[in-house]
Parts: C-alpha cells; structure tokens; sequence
C-alpha cells in the first residue's frame, strides 16, 4: 500500500491514461527458478530420463526400479532369514507350535496362494465344481499337513512329477448296464442321506456297490485318502450331489489334475503353503496333536 | 503523464538493521521468546514413566511403532481424529486470535519470528546496534568485517544444528539419540532432516527474514478476511501525529509526530506505520515502545502508535473516549470463533475420556460367505481384531451369543477361545463359528450374533454384532 502512492514504482507506459504498477519479484526468486531449472538437467543426466526406442537412456547413477526392487526383497530375505531357515530345517509340526513361525508361515502362505492358487480354487479358497473347496475338513488326499504337504509337492495326476499322487475311477458306462448304473446311483445317494431316514435302500443296490466300489471306496463308502477315494457318505460333493450329477460320475468318471509345485516353488514356500492351507480351519489335527 | 523512470521486474532486497529497542511490549516477546524456545528444545527430555513395556518419553511420535505419545494420552492410527481435531483447533484458535489483536501470532510466536529474532540477536551482539552494523555493511571487506561476519555465521550456525538437532529428538528416545549422535551411529534418515532443518533455519533466520513473510507465508495473504474495524491492530494515530515535522520550540501547528523515525528503525520488516495497515506489518509491537520512548522524552502522551480498532479512529478525532476493550472483544464473529473452539475442545476432552482401553471388531470373511462341513453342518469364519491399549497383556475369553444359541465356537485344535494379546498391540484372531445340520441358523439367511470378550482378571467386557449366514434353502 505504502509504494502505490510513489511515481516511481510505476511501469514507463500508459495508455489512454492507464497506468499500470510495478511490484517487482524478489531476485532470489528468480535465481531459485533458475536453480531449479538446473536442477532438472542434473536429474535428466544422472537418472534414466529420455525415452529412445527400445530403452530409456540410462542415467549416470545407474538407477534402475527392478534392481532397487530386488534389493529391497533381498534385504527383507535378509532381516526374515533366521526365521526362513528355521522354517526350511524343521518339520511342519515342529513350525505348527510355534507361534512365530506359524504366523510367518501362514502369511507368506496367504500371499503364495493368492498368486499360485486362487486361479483354480479361488482367492477364499473355496473352490468350485471340479476344484475342491480347501475351508472344509472332507480331504480327497488326506487333510493333516504332511498330506497336504505331499499333495501340493507332487501334485494330483501330474504328467510332470512321478510321485504324483494318481488314481482313475473306471468309467462304468461300459462295466454294468444302464438300469444297474441307475439303481447304483440311489445306493450311493442313500448312502449320503442315511441320518434323514427318508430314503430306502435296495440290495440290488448295494451287492452293485459290494461289487464294483468297495475296493476303493470301502465296505461302508467312506472313502480312502490312499486313493484319492472320496468319502461318498458326507455332504460333499466336489462334482455335485444329486442324482443327475451321480449318475454321470459313475458314467463317465472324474479325475481332476493339479500340477506338481516342486521345482516351481521352493521347499520354504511350499511348507508356507501347507501351513496356510491346513489353518485354513479344515485341517485335520488328530497327528498334530501328537 | 508518461513516466520515463526504467524499472526492473525484479529487485534485490534491501537490508534491514533493526535497531535496539526496549519496552513493555519488547520484554513480552523476550519472555515469549524464552517460553516458545524452551518448549521446543526441551519436551523432547521430559520423563514420563508408562511402565516397561512402553516408551518413558513424555512427548513422542513412534512412526515406527505408530503410535503418539503427550504424556498420559497415547494414540493410536485409527484415533488420528484426535491429532486432526487439535490441528483444526490451532487454526479456529489463529482465526480468533487475528480477528482479536491482528496478526498476533506473528508478531510473537510464529517460530519464523522467534527465531529471527533470536539472529538478530546474535548479530546485535556481534556487530553491534543499527548504526554499527549499517557501517560494516557499507566498509569494504577486510580482516575486522571477516571475522565478525564469521563469527556471526558460526553462532547462527551452531543455532541451527541444534534447532535441526532438537527436531528429530521428537521421533525417538532423546537420551538413547544424543548418545547414538555423539557416537555417530545415527540412521541416514536423522541425519538428513538434522541438515535440512540446519539448512532452513540457517537461511530463513540469518538471510530470508522478512522475505519468508512477504513471500513465501500464505498466511499474511488470507489474514485480513479475519479482521474487522473491531480487531485491535497496530496502527498510527496519523490524526494526532500530522502534520509531522522536527520538534522546535513552540512551534504549535505541528502534529505530535516528530519524524523521528525511530519507529522505522527498529522495524524488524523494514517499514513505515504510519503508511497504515500493509501486508508486510507482522505486528510484532516493537514500534510501539519505540515511539513510546519518544513520546516519553518530548513529554507527549503515549500511543501514538499502538493497539486500536479502526472503529475508534472517529470518537477519538470527535474528542470522545474510543471503544473500551470489551467492546473490541465481545463482537459476533469472535464469540462465534470462541464458541467453535470450544466445543470442538470440549468434544474431543469427551473423547478422551470414554476412550476405551480395549477395542474390538468383528470382519466376517465373505469369500465365501458360509462353508458346508462334511456333517452337513454349516460353518462361518470371522476375522476378529483385538485391540489392548493397557501396558500389560491381557487375557480374554470369547462367546456368542445369539437367540437361537445352537452356533458354536469351533475350540478343536488349535483353536481356542482364549486369546492372550500383548501389551499395547493388535492381536488378530480367525474365530470358526459352526451351526449343526438343520439347525435354525443353519438354514435361515441370516442370524443376528454378538462376540463378547471379557477380560479374565478385570472382569470388563465388550462386544461386537454380527451376522451368521445360512444356506438359504
């Protein structure tokens, strides 16, 4: 206010009586402008900047994001590798009780499986028709954590891994006839709703199943974890559970494949795995107990 | 008129020697001036005892651990509201301030005139008063005016390591800090804002002054929106002053003003009251005493320059008594200011005082929303978090409660319905709630149940509602 007044801190011209101020900048001002301005060519020269055509050029520092990525990992691999060693050296149970580890294990688990699982069993682990769900506590392989171990190390039906665990259900469209596969069929529906009494069992049916099923999936249909041999007493049903679905199980058969994760993931990652998919609250605790 | 003067769009800045000055308002900000200073370089190394598990700094921000600590108040991330509450009341409390007494918070506590002054200070101390300092500056460079600009430097210098120093103590353990930074064991991160507060408070104490609020504060361009005729402001009573001229012995027709300039020499802003209120005036009252001190030796009455209202420019030139200090004070937008204040205060002292010490939520994992068991039983999963804000661990135990009670906590395992949280953490907990086949709850779409989680020793419980879902058939 005080300058407005002064002559002199008006500019030279005047139009048609119009006059205009002068309030010049600071001069530091300007020099920080300028500095500025310096200061982007020092970072263009020194950091990748200008984009050619197949690369950027490179910077004199030698900056680049993946390696200061990797070294980023690096330096928490470094930091976690007690706990990563304890967990490569020791056996899942011995990870199971301890809490540290357990903790670590299931979240680095959590991550794994997002990224290597959830494609096929869902980023909950819930599954599908065909991809079973991993929350409940029916196993076709076993649900304690060395089973889960072995079955995510060598895969089921894996064409890659010799270990893997195999099995094949015949396909019985071209064993029994079509009215047998039919009374069959309402055995093993009979067999899964046994407690709710409304359904009758024919012996024709079950001397079909003495006949052709026992061997894997037992006298009493409950399954067999060696073979891969669902439980056909329970309510689930990985391929559905009535009588249309059944009766095309039998026909046809099923037999899913997961690829084996040896050599894909390391052995810390795989036990990590076991550990988040066992917690995952359908585990099977009587050998962890032990 | 054409004017042949040739003007540069940019312009240096001219030096300013602030003269000597004492006072009423002079010894004020000296006292502010200890107070401010000390709060800031000595809360850091305030003890306050939280027990073992916990930091025994009175003031501390645990960005690490996420936490803040004011002595008894410790807060957590998710009450941030607390933080943004007092932010909110720093700025309502600067709005009253200027629409109170103007541009108070500048002219005595703002850090950059604290500091400033505090330089000018040193540089007083070093070089000596205005008229001495005006000369160094004029003299050529020879080994006299080196060494005492050196001398200055380093004092400003020393001052601004340890003002970048103090800064970081509040992000620590100060003790443990000093005796890493003597040893120069200290992480890059310290080091870095120590130099980048050296730096700035070398630069806008020493070199920048008045040019960081003319041109670099936003606030001395929104301030005037709070002032009105009422607010009391620093201004020159130009009608009892004019016509100025030098004292000569009675002569009668001049105005009390003598032109001493003593008003602009001891300026810290480098201007002129009585060109009226401008933006560059940081009220800081110096001029006040300075006139003061004339008025006092001419033997005229005080406050010709001084606090007043606009309001009270027309009673005082009628001859009438100006406004008293009530009137300046209870006006509407300043109750209005007060009242905001207030009840934001208020409400957040509420806050914090039915903050619990214990806090609980309840996330049921809907991916999928329910899990068929092999017994046909219908099962739930729920992330439960369990915040202990106590200095000790705790223990708890969890139930469920619902009006059909057939849902059950899934204890097999390693499940358990005993969760032990550490102290001062969150502990997060996956409960397994499980309805039995054809049971109610399993086969409705929603059944309405409450955790409770009661502390085993103090007896105190919580709770948190939530759903169980069904196989909707």
């Amino acid at each position: 206010m005080k300058n407005n007044s002064d002559q002199k801190n008006k500019r030279e011209h005047s139009w048609d009586g119009i006059e205009e101020y002068n309030n010049p900048l600071p001069r530091w001002w300007l020099w920080t402008f300028y500095i500025t301005i310096f200061w982007s060519l020092v970072y263009i020269v020194i950091y990748p900047s200008i984009p050619f055509i197949n690369l950027a050029s490179q910077g004199l520092i030698g900056y680049d994001s993946r390696k200061s990525l990797e070294q980023e990992i690096d330096k928490h691999n470094k930091i976690n590798s007690e706990i990563i060693d304890s967990i490569k050296n020791n056996s899942l149970y011995y990870i199971l009780n301890d809490n540290t580890l357990t903790q670590f294990a299931n979240s680095g688990g959590a991550a794994l499986f997002r990224t290597f699982c959830s494609q096929c069993h869902g980023a909950g682990a819930a599954g599908s028709k065909g991809y079973p769900n991993l929350l409940d506590d029916d196993w076709l392989w076993g649900g304690d954590v060395e089973s889960i171990y072995q079955t995510i190390l060598h895969g089921i039906r894996s064409d890659k891994d010799d270990e893997t665990r195999y099995s094949e259900m015949p396909q019985f469209k071209d064993i029994l006839e079509k009215n047998q596969i039919q009374t069959l069929t309402e055995y093993v529906l009979f067999l899964s709703q046994k407690d709710s009494n409304q359904l009758n069992f024919s012996l024709e049916g079950q001397q079909l199943f003495q006949e052709n099923c026992i061997g894997c999936h037992g006298e009493n249909g409950l399954g067999n974890s060696e073979f891969g041999a669902p439980n056909l007493t329970d309510k689930i049903w990985l391929y559905g559970g009535n009588k249309k679905s059944i009766q095309n199980t039998i026909n046809y058969s099923h037999f899913g494949m997961m690829p084996a994760w040896d050599g894909r993931l390391d052995d810390v990652q795989i036990k990590q795995l076991a550990i988040y998919v066992f917690l995952l609250g359908g585990g099977n605790y009587s050998k962890a107990q032990q | 008129m054409v004017n042949t003067f040739s003007s540069s769009l940019y312009s240096s800045r001219q030096p300013i020697f602030p003269k000597r000055v004492y006072g009423q308002f002079r010894n004020w900000k000296w006292c502010i001036m200890v107070f401010t200073l000390s709060i800031y370089y000595f809360t850091p190394w305030i003890r306050f005892d939280r027990g073992p598990n916990l930091p025994n700094q009175a003031v501390l921000v645990d960005l690490a651990g996420r936490r803040f600590y004011m002595f008894w108040i410790e807060i957590w991330p998710h009450e941030f509201f607390f933080v943004a509450g007092l932010l909110i009341m720093a700025g309502i409390g600067l709005f009253f301030f200027t629409s109170l007494f103007g541009r108070a918070w500048c002219g005595y506590s703002c850090p950059q005139t604290v500091w400033v002054d505090l330089f000018i200070l040193v540089e007083r101390w070093v070089e000596g008063d205005r008229n001495a300092r005006i000369k160094l500056w004029r003299k050529a460079l020879d080994w006299n005016k080196a060494i005492l600009r050196l001398t200055k430097w380093l004092i400003w210098l020393i001052i601004s390591v340890l003002t970048g120093g103090a800064w970081v103590f509040y992000y620590t353990d100060a003790p443990k800090l000093a005796s890493d930074l003597v040893s120069l064991s200290v992480p890059p991160i310290a080091l870095f804002s120590i130099a980048t507060l050296t730096f700035t408070t070398f630069i806008f104490g020493g070199f920048m002054r008045e040019q960081v609020c003319i041109y670099m504060c936003p606030w001395p361009r929104i301030q005037s929106s709070m002032m009105d005729e009422n607010s009391l402001t620093i201004g020159y009573r130009y009608w009892r002053g004019e016509p100025r001229g030098k004292l000569k012995k009675n002569f009668r027709s001049l105005g009390d003003c003598i032109d001493c300039s003593a008003c602009v020499n001891v300026c810290p802003m480098g201007i002129d009251i009585r060109d009226g209120n401008q933006m560059e005036c940081i009220s800081c009252a110096l001029c006040i005493d300075a006139c003061n001190n004339i008025m006092d030796r001419i033997g005229k009455p005080y406050n010709l320059i001084g606090y007043f209202g606009l309001n009270d420019e027309k009673r005082e030139r009628s001859g009438k008594t100006p406004y008293s200090v009530w009137h300046h004070i209870l006006t509407f937008r300043i109750v209005l200011y007060m009242l905001i204040w207030g009840f934001i205060g208020f409400a957040l002292l509420f806050a914090l005082f039915i903050r619990p010490d214990l806090e609980m939520s309840v996330y049921p994992i809907r991916n999928p929303l329910l899990v068929t068991m092999s017994d046909g039983s219908v099962r739930n999963i729920y992330e439960l978090k369990l915040f202990n804000k106590l200095p000790t661990t705790q223990t708890f135990q969890l139930n469920v409660s619902n009006p059909i009670s057939t849902i059950e906590i899934d204890t097999s395992g390693k499940f358990s319905n005993i969760i032990s949280v550490p102290a001062d953490s969150i502990q997060t907990k996956k409960v397994f709630l499980t309805a039995p086949k054809n049971s109610l709850a399993a086969k409705i779409d929603k059944t309405e149940i409450t955790f409770w989680v009661n502390n085993i020793k103090s007896k105190k419980r919580i709770y948190a509602k939530s759903y169980f879902n069904g196989i909707n058939q």
